[in-house]
């Protein structure tokens, strides 16, 4: 597969939740995920995010993430990585849901970039 | 006006030591508008600071400040990791040039801005080092008092930035935790005397 989807949230299972909601829909397409802090705390780290990023099959990358400072960190791995990231502010479940969805049935990055703008929350 | 290596490992050792000091105090601040653990995760990046640079020898300011920023950015956990490890990454970059204390300032909250895209007035750090980088750069002295009222002009913010952003104007009445930890950061840096 050509895209691959990485989820990022404060809490371990959290992101472990959601890969296995979408993953239902989607059993072509590569997801990763880092959730949680390197102890196993509720937050996020850039080493983890980085980590999904290289453990993704995919070279071109699609991310989702919970709050704020998930971004931040998920923007300083983007600029450590030399992958294709692209990072959307939607609801975290539901779009990563709709961007899985639209990637297994084959569907064009432009035009999913077009079902995720309502859903743009951040 | 310019900062030396050993100034700096004095700085950032007078800013860990404060942390240890108050961390109880910051993660206090962060319970009513947060999630309660600033203080718990700026003492985990400032121990990882203290337990690289007390023993090391630095070549440069900038060398070990990129030192700083790789230690906050993986250890700290909360939002003011990158926000602090961008801010010493920036500094890092800029005092390669220049270790004048209105530059490193300026360059700090450049990456401060750019990683968290917050401006002033929405009770975040940036509302202390913005007024300290405005001072600095009209050559004004400035002193721990002035700092102290930097932090304190938070508390009447509504938060529109930052976990605090969530309770709306329920965050009015209370100091941001980051702009405190930022004060104490500022005031060891004017203590060191550079
Ligand atoms: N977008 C932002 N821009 C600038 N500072 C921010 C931003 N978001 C949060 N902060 C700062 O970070 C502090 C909170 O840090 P911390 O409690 O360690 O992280 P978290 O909010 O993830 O728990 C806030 O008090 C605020 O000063
Ligand atoms: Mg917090």
């Amino acid at each position: 597969m050509a895209y691959g989807v990485v989820i990022v949230s404060h809490v371990e299972q959290i992101a472990e939740g959601v890969k296995n909601l979408i993953s239902q829909v989607a059993a072509d397409v590569p997801i990763t995920t880092a959730g949680g802090t390197d102890d196993h705390q509720v937050g996020t780290s850039m080493e983890k995010i980085q980590k999904a990023f290289d453990d993704n099959s995919a070279d071109e990358i699609l991310a989702f993430y919970d709050l704020g400072s998930a971004k931040m960190n998920l923007e300083m791995a983007i600029e450590f990585t030399d992958k294709q990231i692209h990072l959307y502010d939607v609801a975290l479940i539901e779009g990563s849901y709709t961007a899985t969805a639209l990637l297994e049935a084959g569907t064009k990055l432009d035009d999913i970039e077009v079902q995720l703008k309502p859903l743009k929350i951040k | 006006m310019a900062l030396t290596v050993e100034q700096a490992k004095t700085w950032l050792e007078d800013f860990y030591t404060e942390i240890e000091a108050q961390k109880q105090y910051l993660s206090d601040l962060d319970t009513p508008i947060g999630d309660g653990d600033h203080g718990n995760n700026m003492a985990r990046g400032m121990t990882a600071v203290h337990e690289d640079i007390s023993d090391a020898d630095f070549a440069s300011v900038s060398d070990l400040f990129k030192k700083v920023a790789m230690d906050l950015i993986s250890k700290v956990g909360g939002a003011s990791g990158p926000l602090y490890g961008t801010a010493f990454l920036e500094m890092s970059k800029t005092a390669a040039g220049s270790t004048e204390l209105k530059d490193l300032v300026s360059a700090a909250l450049a990456g401060i801005e750019k990683r968290g895209k917050a401006t002033t007035n929405e009770k975040t750090m940036i509302d202390v080092w913005s007024p300290m980088a405005e001072k600095l750069n009209s050559d004004e002295a400035v002193s721990e008092a002035d700092i102290d009222q930097f932090v304190e002009s938070t508390k009447d913010m509504v938060a529109t930035k930052g976990r605090a952003s969530y309770l709306g104007e329920r965050s009015v009445g209370h100091i941001d935790p980051g702009a405190m930890s930022s004060g104490y950061l500022l005031k060891a840096l004017v203590k060191v005397g550079a």
